[in-house]
Order: structure tokens, then sequence, then C-alpha cells
């Protein structure tokens, strides 16, 4: 055992927890404790609206017993608050021969601890509130025709410790920032909006790095362009997506279906589909939680497991899902370190890290100069998509036609809807390019952090649901 | 609940002069069941708790919040808060409720029976959920999940000002996720029941819902695009009216980010439109006594007969318009100061039923299901477009399952483009209600 004065909870605590859980039955147990700590300013109408700080602390409690998982959390992290919630968890566990099994935890390091280099609660909250000020005045003074603009920052901090019946303890110190600005521009068409953002999973020195004023500008950009956009077409057409913003698109698309709970439930239409051809063979996706600083990124998960480097699809040919430790318990196999969770008050799942699509072989320029008529998008927002289907949507929030290999006109918002893995089997151009994104994914109502990452490419055929005719 | 109260007393009696000091203390009690395959899959029993203290001093606001009930914990909240607040900037209309006098309606939201059911039996509806949703139809291939969760939330309010409110509520559900398939066609579909105890909960039907909605999209294809009259489905109808709610916050109308900004007292819907906001109705899922800011929750028409009536407003977005408060304030929780939003908000309906618009309707496409929305509806500019599966309505009758098309139009044009309204309501779980709607010339884009 192992004990340093910095932990989150005495490791004898956590033993005792774990043995205490064991003896109900439990073939495995498992001790998450957090301690998150927040800040989040808004600015809006001009006005720095609120500053916001929360601390959250608390120990969530899993007992496997067979198919089943009981949990419970509590936020009392001492013995006694350890062993109540122990003996809540195991209680699905009953069937059991009472007793304590005793565990013996084993401290691990972790071969990438994260890092940062300011963390946020040692920068002043007005440096904070400045960086808002500061993109308010950018944004406003990229065109009279902004009239509104509201930014938000964000900092986390999250200390976690995950110990389990196996012996493992570890330990991660999570720090993440960012900062987003949402503009609305008003013309002859209306009101029309862009957002843009900016997050790392690294202190405070991301605004060092990055210009407030860039990410701004950006997002007044896109409002202002919209007010002279037309009604997107209605039909299905060659989409060219640029670089970094299209991510979402293969974490909606595919991801989610190669998480291996929906395949294990045999509610994905990847599933029994390993070593088949499923892309394009330009198609060669990743899952990579160690990508430095990315918004997915993390030393551990938060079931203790070093993040790792997953080839989901090589060349188009699928080669794994993703998994927890559950999962793959089950199938005697290692977690691939997708186990993650919102908080200590929810059970782990399969989720992402940063999932992106490798980088291909075409110039970016020529695969526009290449398309004599679709849709080109410049940034994409949300979306969703049913696993079991793999029938998808995300909303394009700056786009422009293409005619003849060049953009012209900017378009309204619209929606595109497509079929996961006929998407993949309809790319027929991969750039050189590459950028990621942030992104929150929610799953079952937790939500997590997400990067996202693609090359400029394009897809032979999509739904684009505008409202003129194609 | 005389804890809690006496807990958020304590922490605004520490108000120092010139200062306004709000504290909202919430304790829930939650449990969740998940089945798979017969067996119980996860089962999750926890209780939490938690302040949120506003401090609102020379017009600046700031807020702070911890996830225990521990007394200090809840002070260096507000010590926490009060240091946030000197970094805000001010604000002349910045400041906490006030007593207004508006009676809190009659509501019982609280029932034994989430608390007294034991979990076995709990966790018997999920175990029947499935039974029945996989013995119902020979096309089930799966219930990827079956749900049982309730909630126990109590809460209390109080502030500087003179604000003292308590009141808890219970909510219960039970829900199945299903995949249906014939050969190579897979389809899903969702049922579910809600209520405030167990014994509210109707099993069969949730079962018969998640089939039918799984099961009568084998074989859908995408359709052609074209412009047709599209009937919506309740639910679906439910998540539209939750989306208008939101663009009728007078917070978003104040600050020029609504559609709707400036146009009070304008035609903005055909005529037969009313769309009311009324959390006292007991009926209303979302039904609540006070609001976020400790006001009495009350009934308020936004759209009367197609005429935009009134916007949401709570404390600050009020003072900001010169109106008065329509105890609009929502919060999520301990973790966030209060905003505006809508708790129960339903058109009036009418008077047939969804095969009675379809007859009427003649030709057109029936949406069972929405997605997107939140990509794809742009509340500052009305721009609406939408993932959609349905069943195409030919000779007034349903005819072909479709799916992989978007819908699209503007909520503009939307609303005056209202052919029929149902009056078939169904409260649903969120902050809304349903019934079939009938909406003219919307696109459909496909092949």
């Amino acid at each position: 055992m192992v004990q340093t004065e910095t932990m989150l909870v005495d490791p004898a605590a956590v033993e005792s927890a774990l043995s205490l859980a064991l003896g109900h039955g439990g073939e495995f147990a498992e001790v998450f404790v957090e301690d998150r700590r927040t800040t989040g300013i808004s600015l809006d109408d001009r006005k720095v609206e609120e500053l916001s700080s929360g601390r959250d602390r608390g120990a969530g409690i899993r007992v496997v017993v067979g198919e089943t998982t009981g949990f419970a959390h509590t936020a009392d992290l001492s013995e006694r608050g350890l062993l109540a919630a122990a003996e809540a968890a195991a209680a699905v566990a009953r069937q059991g021969s009472p007793g304590v099994r005793e565990v013996a935890l084993e401290g691990r390091t972790v071969p990438a601890p994260h890092r940062f280099e300011v963390a946020p609660e040692s920068v002043p909250k007005s440096t904070k509130v400045d960086l808002l000020r500061r993109a308010d005045e950018a944004a406003r003074s990229s065109g009279g025709e902004i009239v509104q603009v509201s930014a938000g920052y964000g900092d986390s901090r999250r200390r976690i410790l995950v110990a389990n019946s196996d012996g493992l303890l570890v330990e991660d110190d999570q720090v993440r920032s960012r900062l987003m600005v949402m503009c609305v521009a008003s013309g002859d068409s209306g009101l029309q909006t862009g957002y843009e953002s900016l997050a790392l999973t690294i202190g405070f020195e991301l605004f060092d790095r990055f210009s407030v004023e860039e990410v701004a500008e950006k997002a007044a950009r896109r409002a202002l362009v919209k007010l002279s956009a037309r009604p997107a077409p209605s039909g299905t057409l060659p989409v060219v997506i640029e670089r970094g913003t299209g991510g979402i698109l293969f974490h909606e698309a595919c991801g989610h279906g190669l998480e291996a709970d929906h395949i294990v439930k045999d509610a994905s239409v990847y599933r029994g589909r390993v070593g088949e051809q499923v892309a394009s063979p330009l198609v060669t996706l990743v899952d990579d939680g160690t990508v430095a600083e990315q918004w997915g990124t993390a030393a551990i998960d938060d079931e203790g497991k070093p993040s790792q480097r997953n080839v989901l699809i090589e060349e188009g040919v699928l080669t794994d899902y993703m998994w927890d430790t559950l999962r793959a318990r089950k199938e005697k196999r290692p977690s691939s370190g997708n186990g993650r969770r919102q908080s200590y008050q929810h059970l782990p799942m399969v989720r992402m890290t940063n999932t992106y699509l490798q980088k291909g072989k075409d110039d970016p320029e020529e695969i526009l100069a290449q398309t004599p008529y679709g849709v080109y998008v410049a940034k994409l927002g949300g979306g969703q998509v049913n696993t079991a289907t793999g029938d998808f949507v995300f909303g394009m929030t700056e786009a422009y036609l293409i005619e003849d290999g060049h953009l012209t006109e900017p378009l309204r918002d619209a929606n595109l809807i497509g079929n996961g893995p006929e998407v993949l089997t309809r790319i027929d151009a991969v750039g050189n390019d590459f950028d990621m994104c942030p992104g929150t994914c929610g799953k079952d109502g937790q939500s997590v952090p997400v990067g996202c990452g693609q090359p400029t490419l394009r897809i032979s055929g999509v739904t684009v649901g505008g409202t003129a005719g194609a | 609940m005389p804890e809690l109260l006496d807990l958020a007393q304590r922490i605004v009696d520490d108000a120092r002069p010139g200062e306004e000091v709000e504290a909202y203390v919430a304790h829930y009690r939650d449990t969740d069941v998940r089945v798979f395959g017969g067996e119980i899959e996860s089962l999750s029993s926890a209780e939490s708790s938690g302040v949120g203290v506003r401090v609102v001093v020379g017009g600046r606001q700031g807020f702070a919040y911890v996830g225990d009930l521990d007394e200090a914990s809840g002070r260096e909240a507000l010590s926490e808060a009060r240091d946030n607040a000197s970094f805000a900037s001010p604000d002349e209309h910045a400041g906490l409720a006030r007593p207004d006098g508006v009676a809190p309606a009659a509501l019982d939201l609280w029932r034994e029976g989430a608390a007294s059911t034991p979990t076995a039996d709990k966790v018997e509806l999920a175990m029947e959920l499935e039974r029945l949703v996989r013995a119902g139809d020979p096309r089930v291939r799966q219930v990827v999940s079956s749900d049982y969760g309730d909630g126990q939330v109590e809460s209390a309010i109080a502030s500087s000002t003179g604000i003292a409110a308590t009141s808890r509520r219970t909510n219960c559900y039970i829900s199945a996720d299903v995949v249906a398939g014939d050969g190579d066609d897979t389809q899903t579909g969702a049922g579910y029941s809600v209520g405030r105890e167990p014994s509210d909960l109707d099993v069969e039907e949730a079962a018969s819902d998640a089939i039918e909605r799984a099961t009568r999209l084998i074989g859908a294809r995408k359709a052609k695009s074209a412009r047709l009259t599209v009937v919506l489905d309740r639910r679906v109808t439910a998540t539209l009216l939750a989306l208008l709610a939101g663009t009728l916050s007078g917070e978003e109308v104040a600050k020029g980010r609504s559609l709707f900004s400036g146009r009070l007292g304008e035609e903005v819907a055909v005529p037969s439109l009313t769309f009311v906001e009324d959390p006292t109705n007991p009926l209303a899922f979302g039904a609540a006594t006070y609001d976020a800011e400790g006001l009495a929750c009350r009934r308020t028409p936004l759209v009367e007969k197609g005429r935009l009536s009134a916007y949401l407003y709570d404390t600050y977005s009020a003072r900001l318009a010169g109106a008065r408060s329509t105890a609009s304030a929502v919060r999520g929780g301990y973790k966030s100061a209060p905003g505006v939003g809508a708790r129960a908000v339903a058109i009036e309906p009418g008077t047939l039923d969804q095969d009675g618009i379809i007859a009427q309707v003649g030709d057109g496409f029936l949406v069972q299901g929405v997605f997107g929305i939140h990509s794809g509806v742009n509340p500052v500019s009305g721009d609406f477009s939408v993932g959609a599966e349905g069943l195409l309505i030919a000779g007034g009758a349903l005819g072909a399952p479709v799916r992989e098309v978007t819908i699209a139009s503007t909520i503009q044009k939307m609303l005056q483009g209202v052919l029929a309204i149902g009056g078939d309501v169904e409260w649903l779980p969120g902050s809304s209600s349903g019934v079939t709607l009938a909406i003219a010339d919307v696109a459909m884009g496909g092949d």
C-alpha cells in the first residue's frame, strides 16, 4: 500500500470499502473518488453577468456480481461514508457468503501524467474576466451589423483517484480551459448567428498560446457572412467538409456504433464485422486519448486504465471496437481505456476520447476544384446518431454552395442527414491537411469532453436538409 | 424540509449591509434500474445534496455552489459568491426576487409510493416491461435497455429580500429502447410511461408504444424531396413547443436574440393557436409551486388566438424589460444560478384525434420522430431543419414508412401554416405537452 499526504482519501479507508464490498459477494469492486473545482464566467450584452464557482467532492462505488452492477455514491469521503456507500452498492450481491475479503492496493504510476503549466486557481479572476471583455470588443469591431455578443469562459480542475479489487490504485489531476463566443448579426434578411470556441486540456497557458481576438472574430465573421446567405438546397449532393470541423461526423456516424456496449447488445450496425471492409479504403479511423492537450485527452480513463491509441478502422477495414473494463472482462480482453463518466455520481461506460480520421494524400484545394456542384461545410454544429440503424444528422453552421469548383454563395443553417455506414463508403477524397475540434459528447444522460478531427474530405452524396430545390 | 430551509436561512442571515443574498438548498434521492436479458444490468440508489448561493451587491452578481449540506461549506460558498460578485459588471437591473403577493397554487407533487415501494418491485417493473416487449411482436430483435427510474427532490430557498419557500416532488418513469427488424432491415423505437409514483406507471402501454414505434418503420426508405403537409406526432409537437418557449424567453428577447423580439401584440400564428405556460396544472410533468427564485408559479398565456401576448420573465429579465416576473426562473439544481425557462407549455387542444387529422390532411407525411433538433433549429433566425422518420400519408390513410429525410421550414412559417390541432393531449417528460399538429408547406429533403 502506498500513501501520500496529498491523496484525496485515505487509502486504508478505500481498502476497507473494497474489502467490505467483496465480502458481500462482489466479484469486482471499484472506488472512484473525485474532487472537482470549476469556474464559469459569462459576458452578455456588454456586461460581465456572472462569475460562478463550485466544488464537488465525493466517491462512487460499484460492485459487480455476475451480470449485475450495484452502484452508490456519497459526498462523505470519511471511512464511515465510504463503507456506507460500499454497503449500499453491494446490496445487489446479497447472495454471497458474508465476511470480508481482503484487498491490498498497490499504487501504480501513470505512464504519461497529465501536464499543465498554469493552474486555473492561480490566475486572478480579473484576468479571466479581461479575456471576455477582449472577446466582446473584437467581435463588435468586426462589423456594425454585429448587434449582440455573448462569451463564456470556463475552467475545471478535476482530481480523481481510482482503486479496485484487482489492487489498482491510481490518481490523475486533469485541468481543462475553454472560451466560447456567440455573435448575432442583424441585416435585411433577419438575424444570423455565429459561434466559435477554443478548448484544450491544459491550464491558463491556453490564452498565451491562442488569441482570444481571433476566436471572437471567427464567430463574428460567421454571423456576418450568413446575412447574405441563401437557403440551403434540399436533396442529395456531394459535400466537401473543411478540416477539423467534420471530425464530429465520424464521432457520430461511426464512433458510437463502435462502442462495445452497443456491440454486445446487438444495437450496432457494426456488430460481427471486424475484419470486414466497412469504409472506403481512404478511411483510417482512430480513437486516441493520448493526443497531447486535446479536449478528450487524459492520462487515465475513469476506470484507471492508461489512455491509449486505438485504431478502429484501418484503410476501410474494421479492426476493433472500444472497450471499458466491464465489457472487456466479459470478453477476457483488456480495456482499451475508453471507460469514462461525467462525475463520481455516474457509472462509467464506453466512451470515445479523441476520435479522428487520419489524413490522406489529396490537396484540399484540388478536392474543391474537382467538385462541379455541391455544398462546402466550413463549420459543422452538433449532431446525433441512432447506433442501431446508423442514421445521423448534423447541423451546418457555416456552409457555401460549390459551383464549378468554386465557393459561390453562403448558405443558411441546415441539417445534413445520412447513414453512417453508407457515408463511410462514399468518401472519395481525403486531404493531406488535418485539424481537431473540441466537443461535448452526450450519451445516456452523461456528458464528457471529447476531441474530434479530420482532414478536408469529400463525401460523394449526403442529404442536405435545406428549403430550396437542389 | 424544515432543516433545508433552516440551513438556507442561516446562510442568508450572514448577508452584510448592502448585500442581497439568496441560498438554494436541495436534496435528491434517486433510484435507477436497468434490466437487460432478464437480469439486472445495473442498480443504483443514491442521495446527493448541495447549496447554491447568489450574492448581489452594488448591482453585481456572483454565484457559487458546493456539493454537500455542511453549514461550513455553505458559508464558504457564500464568501466565494461574494468574491465572484466583485468582478461582475454593475447592472442596475440585477437583484433578487421580492415577494409579490401571488399566492402559491395548492399542488401536491409528492407521493409516498416513490420512496416506500420496495426496490425489488421497482426492478420488477423494468423486468416486466422487457418481457412484454420481447413477447409482444416476433419482429422485436432486441430490447437494448428496459429502465425504471425515480427521483425525490426536496428543496428550500431563502433570501435576504424576504423569500422563504420549500417544495418537494417525486417522479418516476419506465422506458424501453427496442430494435426491431425483418430480413436485413433494422429499425428502433422507444416507449415509456411517466408518473409521480410506481402505481401511476402503465407497463403495457409503454411496451405497446415501443413495439409500435419500432415495427411500423420496418422497411422504411428515403423518400423523394417534396413540399408537403406534415402531421407531427404528439411527442414531436412537444419537442417543438419546448423550443418555441425558449424563443419567448424575456431575456433572449430583451437582448435581441429571439425571432420574436419587438413583436408583442402581432399576429405570429394562425388564429386557432393559443399557447400557454401553466406550471400550476398538476397534470404537467414540470408542474411546480414555486419558481427557482421562490415566487409562486402562475399561468401565462404566451400566444392568444394567434397573437403574441407575453414573454417569460424571471426577476432580472423582467426588470430589464420593465415588466413583472412571470415566475419563470428555472435552474439546473444547486449548481447553477437561475435563468429564464418554461416548465409546462401547451397548445390549447382542438377536437380531432390523430386519425381524424390524417384523414383531413389527405396527403402528407406523419412525422413520428425528429432528430438533430439542437443543431437544426436556430432560435434566433428561426431556421428549422431536422432529421425525420415516419410514414407517408396518402388518401387520408397511413402509407409507406420513411427514414433518413429532413424536414425544413422556419418557425415563423410553421406557426402561420398550422392546419389542424389535435385534441389528443399527452403530458410528456420535460417542459411541454403534445397534441397532433398538422402544418402545411414544409420541405422534405430526400432523394
